[in-house]
C-alpha cells in the first residue's frame, strides 16, 4: 500500500493504494499518529484502494474517534467491494462517505 | 485439492492468498467473491498467527479445494497450538456510535456474514477450522 498524503492549511488528505491489511495498516495507523496535529478535516481518499480487512477499519475506527474530537472525518471514492465492507461491519452508519 | 504448509506468521498471509487466488482463477471466481473469500482467509489465518501458538511459532495447514455444481470453495486451517474457537466469540456489535465501539469481533463478523458455511472442531490435537463458499 502507498499512501500519498496533502496538507492544505488545516485540511490534510491521505490517498490510499493498493491494500488495507493487517500487514499495511500499522502504516496507516503511524500516517495518522504522526500528522493528526491542528487538522480539522481529514480526507480519506479510497479510488486506488482494492481491499480492505478488519485490521483497516480499526485504524479507520481510531482515526474517526480522534476527528470527532478535533473535527470531521471524510471517506471519498469507496469502491462497490469495499462500500459492502462498510455495510456488513456497521461502519456506513459511524463514517462519512462521500 | 491444493494443500500448503507455512509458518503462522501474519508476514505468510501474501503466500496464503497466493495459493488460494490461484486455485479460484481457475474457476473464473467474480472478484467481488474473491475479495469476500479474501477477507475471511486473512482474519482466520491472521487469528492463528496471533493466537494459537503465542508466544512461540507454529505451523499452519491450509486445504483449499473446489467441487460440485454449482461450484463450491472449502478452505480448512489446521493448527497444532491452544485449543480456540473463534466463532464461540461474541459478534461486533454493529450498531453503537463510533465512541462506544471496541475494535474486537470485526474480523470474525465478516468471516461469518461473507460465507456460506462455517464450522470449528477440535480433532487429535488440531484446531480445524472449516469455510465454505459457492462459486
Amino acid at each position: 500500500m502507498t499512501i500519498a498524503p496533502n496538507r492544505q492549511g488545516d485540511t490534510l488528505t491521505l490517498t490510499l493504494d493498493g491494500r488495507l491489511d493487517t500487514n499495511t495498516s500499522p502504516e496507516l495507523d503511524a500516517a495518522l499518529k504522526a500528522s493528526l496535529d491542528g487538522v480539522k478535516l481529514l480526507i480519506l481518499d479510497l479510488k486506488d484502494l482494492v481491499y480492505l480487512s478488519s485490521a483497516g477499519l480499526r485504524v479507520i475506527l481510531a482515526a474517526q474517534k480522534k476527528m470527532n474530537r478535533q473535527g470531521r472525518l471524510v471517506i471519498r471514492h469507496v469502491c462497490a467491494t469495499i462500500m459492502e465492507v462498510f455495510e456488513v461491519t456497521g461502519f456506513s452508519d459511524i463514517l462519512t462517505i462521500e | 485439492m491444493k494443500t500448503i504448509v507455512v509458518p503462522a506468521k501474519t508476514e505468510e498471509l501474501d503466500t496464503v492468498n497466493a495459493v488460494i487466488d490461484a486455485e479460484l482463477e481457475v474457476c473464473g471466481c467474480s472478484p467481488k467473491v474473491q475479495m469476500q473469500i479474501a477477507l475471511a482467509v486473512e482474519e482466520i489465518f491472521v487469528n492463528i498467527a496471533s493466537y494459537a501458538y503465542n508466544p512461540e511459532i507454529g505451523e499452519a495447514e491450509i486445504e483449499v479445494g473446489i467441487s460440485g455444481t454449482p461450484p463450491t470453495v472449502t478452505i480448512r486451517f489446521l493448527d497444532h497450538g491452544k485449543p480456540f474457537n473463534p466463532l464461540a466469540k461474541e459478534d461486533a456489535d454493529t450498531t453503537l456510535p463510533a465512541e462506544e465501539r471496541g475494535i474486537g469481533g470485526l474480523g470474525i463478523l465478516l468471516v461469518k456474514k461473507n460465507m456460506d458455511q462455517v464450522s470449528y472442531s477440535y480433532e487429535a490435537g488440531k484446531n480445524i477450522l472449516t469455510i465454505q463458499k459457492k462459486l
